[in-house]
């Protein structure tokens, strides 16, 4: 039963989930990209795919499209399994490759006229289509351009306009702001975060900030296998007990030390002086929850050491993938 | 349907490479060239197209792989062929789409040297029934020729080396029937080679002779290298 006054993601939740994958491998020869992996896409979700270079992110996705056979396991698609019925699938998704291939000879519009076409699009329908993913993209100033004339961020917008003609169920994104300058990213992941309130979308990325920002689950893939399947706060370990904080007090390094351990904080790395000047000491600790953040704080002030910053950090990446490679070495 | 959108795209396609154009204008001008200044046609004293025929076969070892060279080869190479074969096509669909282009292509360049047979009924009475099953002869050979190449297209992400293999192997299947002469060869085999052969196949059409048997063997090389084709993209999923 649900509640009376369910809000969107329960309702979704409640329905069967649009992807699901069971047991999947993939060797490429020798090599094993994928060593069974199992994970679920619930529908109007939007999930993260991490994972280090080479970790079996971009193979899972080239069979969840049909384009890879998998070697083991089920992948099915709104119900549909993809070794049975790939036709049926195909319709169902639209994709954003990795490096975003597309027909550099031909114009903007021919190609989308094109994929509309592809996805049993016709008559009237087929200008429609094309009309509103040019409109959602920003693509009209380049609409009659050959799309290799085109600069690198519109022919990442006619990659994510051609994903989105058919108006599919499931909308997959492989990084899909790689090799975007800034403004660009910005711009892209606004655009991403807008389709994610109606679509299930799955996106990979190498960058924090952006999974941060656009996905409510991640999954973290390891060396062909999952290594974590949740929300990104639980798997960055942001619970409170390890809180991560970056301090900068006006006194010596040697000062700074012994305040920590008056704090009961644990040292992780000192850290280059934020501002200029010979007498701060700036490091980054680790410490329990919002008690040893203000202990920090009143040990300081007590010694006599003006504070300059206080600042708790979210774990990164870096850190995530350097504890995967640790963990594996031991 | 489908593959008549497809088709419709490959042949456009070719246009925004040089290959359409060198191909559409190659193809009539080396047949006309070869046809008018060394064919025996003025020597004869008599308006026939046989020897501006003879040469297509030749013509076809250098001009069909120059059309099918880039087909899978450069969709490979840059990737778009992940986009091909993530929309919902059948393999066959894209295959055939592919071929079909190819084959539009061909026809125009036919349609080109038609030029030939139109100056030679200018200059003397030409029969024009042997031209006509002269010009479904060069279709049927060249759909063949043209399904080697793609085969061979969908086994290299280089066209280049794709047209190397299709030339090489049009023109062993050119020649195959030579070999059937030779002394030493062993009837059956001879006999197998020389149905093998191409030109074989051909001269006797143009001489007149449109079986159905000739007809088939065409056909039946053209279905065969498609099918291969299909097989090389459905195993390259399971790689
Ligand atoms: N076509 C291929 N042939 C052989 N091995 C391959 C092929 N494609 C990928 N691999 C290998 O499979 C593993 C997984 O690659 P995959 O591209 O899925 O990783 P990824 O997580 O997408 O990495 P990235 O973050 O760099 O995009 C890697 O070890 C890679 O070398
Ligand atoms: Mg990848």
């Amino acid at each position: 039963m649900l509640p009376k006054h369910a809000g969107v993601a329960e309702v979704a939740a409640a329905q069967p989930p649009v992807v699901r994958v069971a047991g999947l491998k993939k060797s490429y020869g020798k090599v094993e990209a994928l060593r069974g992996i199992d994970f679920e896409v619930n529908q109007g979700s939007v999930l993260g795919f991490l994972g280090p270079n080479g970790a079996g992110k971009t193979t899972a996705i080239k069979i969840l499209t049909g384009y890879l056979a998998a070697s083991a396991g089920r992948v099915e698609v709104c119900g549909v399994d993809v070794a049975e019925e790939p036709l049926e699938v195909k319709r169902h998704i639209g994709y954003l490759a990795e490096n975003n291939p597309l027909y550099l000879d031909m114009r903007v519009a021919d190609f989308l006229h094109f994929a509309a076409r592809a996805f049993f699009l016709t008559g009237r329908q087929v200008q429609q289509v094309v009309d509103r993913a040019v409109c959602c993209t920003g693509l009209e100033e380049v609409y009659r351009r050959p799309i290799g004339h085109c600069s690198k961020g519109f022919r990442q917008r006619v990659g994510l306009a051609q994903a989105l003609l058919h108006d599919p169920q499931l909308l997959i994104l492989d990084e899909p702001t790689n090799g975007l300058d800034p403004l660009q990213v910005v711009e892209m992941r606004a655009l991403i975060r807008e389709l994610g309130r109606q679509k299930t979308i799955i996106i990979t990325s190498h960058v924090l900030p952006e999974i941060e920002a656009l996905a409510d689950r991640v999954v973290l893939l390891h060396e062909g296998r999952k290594v974590a399947d949740g929300p990104l706060g639980g798997i960055l370990g942001q619970d409170l007990a390890h809180c991560l904080v970056r301090v900068c007090l006006r006194c010596k390094p040697e000062q700074l030390r012994t305040v920590a351990e008056e704090a009961n904080a644990v040292w992780l790395e000192e850290r280059p002086q934020p501002f200029a000047g010979d007498d701060l000491a700036a490091a980054t600790l680790e410490v329990a929850g919002a008690d040893g953040l203000s202990r920090i704080a009143t040990v300081a002030a007590q010694a006599g050491y003006p504070l300059l910053e206080l600042a708790p950090q979210t774990r990164s990446l870096e850190y995530l993938f350097q504890n995967l490679k640790q963990g594996e070495e031991k | 349907m489908r593959v008549w959108l497809l088709a419709k795209r490959e042949f456009f396609a070719t246009f925004d490479a040089p290959t359409g154009y060198v191909v559409l204008a190659l193809f009539p001008a080396l047949a006309a060239t070869l046809f008018f200044l060394t064919g025996p046609f003025f020597a004869l004293n008599e308006a026939s197209l046989r020897p501006f025929f003879a040469t297509m076969p030749w013509l076809l070892v250098l001009l069909a792989p120059a059309i099918t060279m880039s087909l899978w080869a450069e969709e490979k190479r840059s990737g778009t062929e992940e986009l091909l074969l993530t929309y919902p096509f059948h393999l066959r669909q894209l295959v055939l789409g592919k071929f079909f282009g190819a084959w539009a292509i061909l026809a125009l360049a036919l349609v080109f040297s038609l030029a030939v047979p139109f100056t030679v009924d200018a200059l003397g009475d030409l029969d024009w029934g042997p031209v006509g099953g002269g010009y479904l002869s060069v279709l049927l050979l060249g759909g063949a020729s043209l399904a080697v190449g793609l085969f061979l297209s969908s086994c290299t992400d280089n066209q280049i080396v794709a047209w190397l293999l299709g030339a090489t192997v049009l023109l062993a299947f050119n020649l195959v029937g030579l070999a059937a002469t030779a002394a030493s060869m062993p009837p059956t085999l001879g006999q197998l080679f020389l149905a093998l052969d191409f030109g074989n196949h051909f001269q006797a059409m143009t001489r007149g002779v449109i079986d159905i048997g000739n007809i088939m063997f065409y056909l039946g090389v053209t279905a065969f290298f498609l099918v291969a084709n299909g097989v090389v993209l459905e195993r390259r999923r399971w790689s």
